[in-house]
């Protein structure tokens, strides 16, 4: 038997941090994950039910400084109607086209894929292709404080980050990439709409003439938390994507992922399908 | 037990004031409190789409809503769809083009389908395809219903 007791949606950021300093408290913003993990006995109500989703202030995508500021309420069809983020976040982009449905990307907030940090969530992988910080909020003495971090620091395990259980995430924050930084997403589940992935790639880099620079990877699904994977980008950075570069790519990542075997995949299926895509993604960097 | 909670909400456009359990789901709100069973309960989980409503004008799955937060808000269910234009223009073309068999998935595609017409009144067949990968149809095959919104645009 569930037992809230009390619902409140505040409209500020600083009413929100007040009442979570209260603790006790279980928060939601689009309801997609929290609503079945609930049904399913995976998430036992707190005493108070904390509606996130009428703070204006976490709202909105902006740049400022070369520097792109996501809301954590910013759902997955915002992000997919922005010119922003398809011109210079193509990565991102796609992670949102392969994202659920409609209905549910109506919903869906970035804030809530972090949060949920499951290790195949979507937004992950292309975030942190593209370094991005988060940034929390909270009220632990009285007055509001904010840190920011690393996505890659904040992701801890399944389901785990370093939030502290009286802040909220308030908004992501991306330097913009250097000039022809381009950056892609492969997602590949076992049907084509409503999967959740079994495995993901995030690859960027900037190709001046034939040769990387700046090379970014991420894989999603085969390790606790979505994962960079610096041993795969160390062998691709300042060289041209030959057959040597990338055969030395796939070796870094076979021995950079750890995968399971689940209902999804088995171990030996992802290790399979990382090589074969991280390859195929790399000829297409080659061939242009 | 959960608390109740007093929401206000304009469902269909009329007003509506109801006391909810914190915990409810929109869809077991629409369907146990209001008493209007058009929208379907498919899955529970997102899967199926049979609970399609309008909230604010986007389309959302009513069982993965809470109840609460349709406070302040703007909802349209089939009950209200069906009484406009969009709505009868939808209904006659599913008609017509046979896209219903059993009907349990009819309610929720054609909440979606009014979506999709009018934030893409182009669509073309891949689109309409795209825009109704969240609502399963286990009788018709999707060809009709694809055919049915292409034929109400
Ligand atoms: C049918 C279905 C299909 C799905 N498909 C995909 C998919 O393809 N890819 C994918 O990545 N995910 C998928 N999901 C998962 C889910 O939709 C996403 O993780 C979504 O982004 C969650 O956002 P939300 O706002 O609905 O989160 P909520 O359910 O509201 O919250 C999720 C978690 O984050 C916390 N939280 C939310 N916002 C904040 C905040 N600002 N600060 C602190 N804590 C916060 C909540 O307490 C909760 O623990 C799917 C879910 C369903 C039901
Ligand atoms: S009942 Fe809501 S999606 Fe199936
Ligand atoms: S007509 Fe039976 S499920 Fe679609």
């Amino acid at each position: 038997m569930s037992g809230i007791e009390r619902y409140a949606a505040p409209r500020t950021l600083e009413e929100a941090a007040e009442l979570l300093s209260a603790g006790g408290a279980t928060v939601f913003a689009g309801g997609t994950d929290v609503m079945p993990q609930a049904n399913a006995g995976r998430l036992r109500f707190q005493k108070t039910l904390l509606n996130i989703g009428r703070i204006a202030e976490l709202r909105g995508i902006g740049e400022s400084n070369g520097v792109v500021r996501i809301g954590a309420l910013t759902t997955i069809t915002e992000l997919l109607e922005s010119p922003l983020v398809r011109g210079r976040f193509r990565a991102l982009w796609q992670s949102c086209d392969h994202f659920a449905s409609d209905q549910i990307r109506n919903a869906a907030t970035l804030g809530g894929n972090l949060c949920n940090a499951s290790p195949a969530g979507d937004t992950l992988v292309p975030l942190l292709v593209l370094d991005a910080q988060v940034v929390l909020a909270g009220k632990p003495n009285g007055t509001l404080a904010t840190r920011r971090l690393p996505l890659a620091g904040f992701l801890t395990g399944p389901g785990r980050t370093l939030r502290a259980a009286h802040e909220l995430l308030t908004a992501v924050e991306i330097a913009l990439p250097p000039a022809g930084f381009d950056s892609e997403y492969f997602k590949f589940g076992t049907r084509p709409a409503l999967d959740i992935a079994a495995i993901s790639i995030g690859l960027g880099a900037v190709r001046e003439g034939r040769v990387l620079r700046d090379v970014r990877v991420a894989f999603g699904a085969v390790a606790p938390t979505p994962v960079r994977a610096p041993r795969v980008e160390a062998a691709l950075e300042g060289r041209i994507a030959d057959d040597a570069a990338i055969e030395a790519a796939l070796e870094a990542a076979a021995d950079e992922i750890h995968p399971i075997s689940d209902i999804r995949a088995s171990d030996w299926y992802r290790r399979e399908m990382v090589r074969n895509m991280l390859q195929r993604m790399l000829c297409d960097v080659r061939e242009g | 037990m959960s608390a109740k909670v007093e929401i206000d909400f304009t469902l269909n456009g009329v007003r509506e004031q109801r006391a909810v359990a914190a915990d409810m789901s929109a869809l077991a709100m629409l369907r146990d409190v209001v008493g209007l069973t058009g929208t379907k309960y498919g899955c529970g989980e997102g899967e199926c789409g049979a609970c399609t409503i309008r909230v604010d004008g986007v389309t959302l799955n009513a069982c993965l809503m809470f109840a609460v937060d349709c406070d302040g808000r703007e909802v349209t269910t089939i009950e209200g769809l069906a009484a406009t234009p969009p709505g009868e223009k939808l209904r006659a073309s599913f008609v017509e083009h046979g896209a219903v068999q059993c009907g349990f998935c009819t309610p929720g595609l054609v909440m979606q389908a009014s979506h999709l017409i009018e934030k893409n009144p182009g669509a073309g067949e891949e689109e309409i395809r795209r825009g109704i990968e969240g609502n399963l149809c286990r009788c018709t095959g999707y060809r009709k219903i694809i055919e049915a919104i292409a034929g109400a645009k």
